[in-house]
């Protein structure tokens, strides 16, 4: 029991993580009906800029919490102010294109950015600064660490914020929907780069088709429906690879962890091809 | 267009985008042709060729090949090449094989076409078994620095050699060591899916029922993966008292983090994929107590070994990864070799390889009829204070 306790809290806090970046998708594809395919870039060049910073802080003699802090900060203004130059200066001229046009430079920008990442910082795989200490508590037999609880907590704290925000203002301003949506992609990217230790200039590619099929899951453009899909996603990935082992006998392994959110995304747009929550689009600026 | 229309398209993009990244960077990889120190008035050059991952996740490793390698070019030029009563310039073709099998065939191809008369490589398992038959039909001889696997010598082609022991004799090592001096009675095997990890896991996981042990839990990953949130649960519900990871440090780093959080008190232990300074810095303070194998002796008792590792770090400003000695050493027997056969030509120096006695870096080269290095030994590492340490040595007269 313990351990299927242990496998829904690794996947809620995958799932906050991915239901973050789902809701850039969403908000995009909301007010302009476009799959903004460079967003899992915007995530990777926040957690880029935050690792950059961290650095240069982590021999200050700063307290970690304060550091992190400062590099998510740098972070946010960064991808806030790329995603605003990418939208003026790649989707704004095609707005009245055809539909594939924007998909397609989407796609362009996508790998722009990446390709502008690993000139400026390398191929490698880059460590994050030992400037956190996860401690690990036990809960019910299962355990978390207070790293994890954070993570589920900011994002939580970040959806709520963003759905009073969208309930009591009206925020139809493209522009509006391209920076939020980055602010979050920058969280997201300092929350993987604590999490995993690492970061790497290819790092938003597999996120982000990942977070786009938490946001199709949902229901493309619901901010509810994307909050829904992220958090359902992570946790059938973590049951998934969890427990594919066993249920077939060993034929299949948990290395095929990825595949789960395609298979997920296929029987979506099968069987409820608007997703959970029903789509949302046509607040038009 | 409806929205399942709508989104379709979509999803063929972006698994036409998939599909594109799994080529990156473009299937065409670099020639970094190094210029060589200034020669005095060399007449014949003689390429010998490098080829290891230089881009992407192991590209530490693979950079700390060539530049071990390029430091012995270096070293022999700057003393004199006599091949056949001819004065001859070295020089160094590295290419990038992105750790990629498919890669590694095209690396190796380029190499062929180049008349290098010699190759330093691959440093995957996985790259140098499909290369080594290229090798071979061009009759160029090739030593790997670095791949274990068992299948890469079996292939009885006379052009493959190898300056490391194989996972026969690690993996045994890794099993025996976890059973009967860490005392494990359930032991949990993870491996990347690579024939490298997969071979090394192989071995090890006959190793321990061999010395008794149990395997709790057999489970794999990918060379890309970062999470291994559900295998490790898994994993920690099998209660084992060792955990062995069979792959390379990308993995073993977040893997090392990762164990921690979910309150996992197994002993970590691997093979010489993550024996690096690099899992150190991606595992930061979670790299503590780990525990890896490495074929050969550690770097500074190394016959070779302080003096190579302070001119290493003083011409390339960095620590040895892992095989950069190896490289170097590789270099000096391919020469040594032309020496002896007196011409730089594959088909006739070939034989001379096989004879190899040398006394290197790393210690003394010798090879068996396979190409496997003689009496390799084997020392286990622990990672102590946030540095690697030796634990123990052994073998080097076994095998």
């Amino acid at each position: 029991m313990d351990i299927l306790l242990q496998q829904i809290i690794n996947g809620v806090v995958l799932g906050a993580i991915y239901a973050l970046v789902a809701l850039g998708y969403t908000m995009v594809y909301g007010i302009l009906e476009l799959i903004n395919f460079a967003h899992g870039e915007i995530l990777m060049i926040g957690a880029m800029v935050a690792l950059s910073v961290m650095q240069m802080l982590a021999g200050s003699g700063l307290p970690g919490p304060l550091i992190v802090f400062a590099g998510l900060a740098v972070a946010i203004v960064v991808c806030m102010a790329v995603a605003f130059t990418v939208e003026r200066v790649a989707y704004r001229p095609l707005r009245h294109a055809p539909r594939l046009a924007p998909l397609i430079t989407a796609i362009g920008v996508s790998i722009l950015l990446q390709n502008l990442a690993a000139i400026i910082w390398g191929k490698q795989y880059l460590p994050m600064p030992g400037v956190l200490a996860g401690t690990p508590f036990e809960i019910g037999g299962a355990t978390m660490t207070t790293l994890q609880v954070f993570i589920v907590v900011l994002s939580g704290a970040l959806m709520a914020g963003l759905l009073l925000l969208v309930q009591t203002t009206r925020l139809a301003r493209v522009s509006i929907a391209f920076v939020i949506g980055a602010a979050m992609a920058a969280v997201a990217g300092v929350m993987v780069t604590a999490y995993y230790g690492q970061a790497h200039y290819y790092m938003g590619f597999l996120l982000g088709l990942k977070a786009f099929t938490a946001a199709v899951l949902g229901g493309i453009g619901n901010l509810a429906g994307a909050m829904l899909g992220g958090l359902l996603l992570g946790v059938i990935e973590s049951l998934g690879a969890g427990y594919i082992g066993d249920l077939t006998f060993g034929f299949l392994g948990s290395h095929y962890q990825d595949v789960f959110a395609f298979f997920v995304l296929i029987m979506v747009l099968i069987f409820r091809p608007s997703g959970l929550l029903g789509e949302h689009v046509g607040e038009r600026a | 267009m409806n929205v399942a229309l709508k989104l379709s398209l979509s999803i063929a993009t972006a698994s036409l985008l998939l599909a594109c990244g799994k080529s990156e960077p473009p299937a065409a990889p670099k020639v970094e042709e190094k210029p060589v120190a200034p020669a005095p008035a060399a007449l014949e050059i003689v390429k010998i060729g490098l080829a290891a991952p230089l881009t992407g996740p192991q590209a530490h490793i693979g950079n700390d090949i060539k530049n071990g390698t390029q430091l012995g070019v270096d070293d022999l030029n700057a003393k004199g090449v006599e091949i056949g009563g001819k004065k001859v310039t070295l020089e160094l073709i590295a290419e990038d094989d992105q750790a990629d099998p498919k890669t590694a065939t095209v690396v190796a191809q380029k190499l062929v076409d180049a008349r290098v008369a010699g190759v330093v490589g691959h440093f995957n398992s996985g790259a140098s078994i499909p290369a080594s038959k290229i090798y071979a039909d061009a009759g160029i001889p090739q030593i790997s620095p670095s791949s274990t696997n068992p299948d890469y010598t079996l292939k009885g082609y006379p052009t493959t050699f190898r300056v490391v022991a194989n996972d026969l004799q690690q993996g045994k090592v890794l099993g025996e060591y976890a059973v009967k001096k860490l005392g494990a009675k359930a032991v949990a095997v993870i491996d990347d899916k690579t024939p490298y990890g997969q071979g090394l896991a192989d071995e090890v996981e006959k190793a321990i029922k061999a010395s008794g042990g149990k395997v709790a839990a057999r489970e794999h990953t990918t060379d890309k993966s970062v999470d291994f949130a559900a295998i490790l649960t898994t994993i920690k519900g099998r209660k084992p008292d060792v955990v062995v990871f069979s792959g390379i440090d990308p993995q073993a780093g977040p893997m090392a983090k990762q164990m921690k959080a979910l309150g996992i008190k197994a002993k970590f232990l691997g093979g010489d994929g993550w024996q690096t300074p690099n899992f150190i810095k991606l595992a930061g303070a979670d790299a503590e107590g780990a525990m890896a194998s490495v074929p050969g002796l550690p770097k500074d008792q190394m016959p070779g070994g302080k003096e190579f590792l302070d001119r290493f770090k003083a011409k390339y400003g960095a620590e040895v990864e892992l095989y950069a000695p190896f490289g170097y050493d590789i270099v000096h027997v391919l020469v040594e070799a032309m020496k002896r056969a007196g011409s730089a030509d594959p088909a006739k120096y070939l034989p001379e390889v096989g004879k190899t006695d040398y006394k290197g870096v790393i210690g003394p080269i010798a090879f068996d009829d396979k190409g496997d290095i003689k009496d390799g030994p084997m020392t286990i590492f622990v990672v102590k204070d946030g540095k690697w340490e030796p634990l123990e040595t052994v073998g080097g007269a076994t095998k």
